[in-house]
């Protein structure tokens, strides 16, 4: 059962990601459930999102407050907030950083995977340089590193569900699960 | 076919399944996106309604008022301050028996501002004449809209579709979308029994003196009344038809249960992971979510108790005065009835608070270890 938490910065595509993932894990026939964190969001602001994925009908409604991951869009929310807030005992932080997964002052007992999806959008071309877009990215490799859904599932919910730059989106989305690296802290 | 998709979308895709003819709305947080969806899929031409962009929420529900009256399939949708100032046109649509269908996300009331969820706005119109149905995912969205147009023109009275704010209405869970030509079966197209025609002019709403006054008003309410069995056949006929039906309140685990939670919305389904867990512990504790608020079908809750010697209503909403709206019409529906279990109030969660698995145990547990209430209404503070 799978509980997912995504923080980005308003207009960074945090919340599509969750909605991605509910979407990757349809596809593999599973139930998902996806929602933002009902705030007032704005653009560049701290936002979260949530996804639930379960192999049986979702009856809860309530929020996620022990997920099983973490997945990290902007590096400088690691000054903001805690993103390893009520992680289960040996969960998943996957963050989008030009650093390696020990150098970022995270709690030990923790699994980190580091990957630079800035780096990698950009090159395709998603945003701008300085403000790149890097949901399809990241969600490449959290994909990659967590097993809560294949990454073909997750190329499935881009090309259905994103129509802007879909290649480019898929292609980042690809490398990403390549380049990313994993330690446990 | 099934697809991924938010409560609001929900709502709009019912609207399409259900081919209204007219659209009238005023967007507001949290229902903006009914209406943005519903524009663009009369935009892209994949439903030939007549969308009317209105400058209130009076006015679109006057505008669905006129729209029915001249016999035509009508919706509108609202939240919050905006259902309070429809509040007017919600006595005049439903005296009028216009069959119009409306979905309000529950949303809180001003002051102080809130964006989330709580029932007392659409609670607050229990007396305006207007059927309720309270939803508790948006499979049930989608399914109780279609369901809505046949219950409201049998009955020739205004439905209003409820979903949470935010809980449902943002949320996107997976969604078994209609065939259209199921729903076609299911709800052929309105033909009103009376339309106003230009041609043959006819007097609406005139002043009329008490008896008739009296007269017309207890003939809604005799209707109304009604509305139970002819929600309930809907609901059964909807379900032979597309293999999902969901009741007029929904039992769970009820057998020999010494303790009732009695909830409504999407917190019923969160109550049924709480029973799981109750029950798992020892303890005899079943949920009822009560999805038909108004007519309050009073029979068919009273006969899902049982002899279960206590309820706990879970109120996500407060009736300041008064307590929790749910309790109250409860403990109306049992005043007359030889078994009368204790009823516990408890209220709280409006605004946003957040009602988990763990918080329903709570409450449950705090209602188990009394023998009476030792207050009326029950106060559990939820961040």
């Amino acid at each position: 059962m799978p509980e997912i938490r995504l923080h980005g910065r308003g207009g960074q595509g945090a919340a599509l990601a969750s909605r991605l993932l509910a979407e990757a894990a349809f596809i593999e026939g599973r139930h998902a459930q996806s929602f933002p964190a009902f705030g007032l969001e704005r653009r560049g602001a701290p936002v979260t999102a949530y996804t639930r994925i379960q192999d049986t009908p979702i009856l809860n409604h309530s929020k996620i407050y022990a997920p099983d991951a973490a997945v990290v869009l902007d590096a400088t929310l690691l000054k903001l907030a805690n993103v390893a807030e009520g992680l289960k005992p040996g969960g998943l932080v996957v963050i989008n950083t030009d650093k390696g997964p020990g150098e970022l002052g995270l709690p030990s007992g923790l699994r980190v995977a580091a990957v630079n999806a800035g780096a990698i959008a950009a090159e395709r071309g998603l945003g701008s340089r300085l403000a790149p877009i890097v949901n399809t990215a990241i969600l490449g490799a959290f994909a990659a590193v967590s097993g809560a859904v294949s990454l073909e599932s997750v190329l499935e919910a881009i090309r259905r569900n994103v129509a802007f730059r879909t290649e480019d989106n898929a292609a980042a989305c690809e490398r990403a699960a390549i380049e990313v690296e994993t330690a446990l802290l | 076919m099934k697809e991924v998709m938010m409560g609001d979308v929900a709502v709009a895709r019912g609207v399409k399944l259900a081919r209204v003819e007219v659209i009238a709305a005023y967007p507001i947080t949290p229902q903006t996106i009914i209406v943005e969806e519903l524009s663009e899929i009369c935009g892209r031409g994949e439903l030939k309604a007549r969308f009317i962009k209105v400058e209130s929420e009076h006015s679109a529900l006057a505008c669905c008022m006129g729209a029915s009256m001249a016999g035509a399939r009508t919706f509108t949708a609202s939240a919050s301050q905006g259902l309070l100032l429809m509040h007017e046109m919600l006595h005049w649509s439903a005296g009028a028996r216009t069959p119009i269908v409306m979905a309000n996300v529950n949303r809180a009331i001003a002051p102080p501002w809130n964006l989330w969820s709580d029932q007392t706005d659409s609670l607050s119109q229990r007396d305006t004449s207007w059927i309720q149905l309270y939803c508790e995912n948006n499979q049930e969205v989608i399914d109780t809209v279609i369901q809505a147009y046949r219950i409201a023109e049998t009955v020739y009275l205004p439905v209003m579709v409820v979903l949470d704010a935010f809980i449902l209405s943002h949320t996107s869970e997976v969604v078994a979308v209609p065939e259209q030509e199921d729903v076609d079966r299911y709800l052929p197209p309105f033909k009103a029994a009376l339309t106003l025609d230009t041609n043959d002019p006819r007097a609406f709403g005139s002043i009329s003196g008490p008896i008739e006054y009296q007269k017309l008003k207890m003939a809604r309410h005799e209707d109304m009344m009604g509305a139970v069995e002819v929600a309930r056949r809907a609901d059964i006929e909807f379900g032979e038809i597309f293999g999902r039906k969901y009741g007029i309140a929904e039992r769970y685990r009820c057998e020999d249960a010494e303790l009732i939670l009695l909830t409504s919305g999407a917190l019923g389904g969160t109550a049924k992971i709480a029973v799981d867990a109750l029950r798992e512990s020892g303890a005899a504790v079943g949920a009822l979510r009560v999805r038909l608020f108004r007519p309050f079908p009073a029979d068919d809750i009273a006969d899902a108790i049982g002899g279960a010697p206590k309820v706990a209503v879970i109120d996500r909403n407060l009736s300041v005065g008064a307590g929790g709206i749910f309790a109250q019409e409860l403990k109306a529906a049992l005043y007359d009835r030889e078994r009368r279990p204790a009823v516990f109030g408890f209220t709280g969660g409006y605004g946003g608070g957040d009602f988990t698995p763990e918080v329903v145990e709570k409450i449950a547990r705090r209602a188990l270890e009394m023998d009476k209430p030792d207050s009326p209404t029950l106060w559990e503070a939820i961040p």
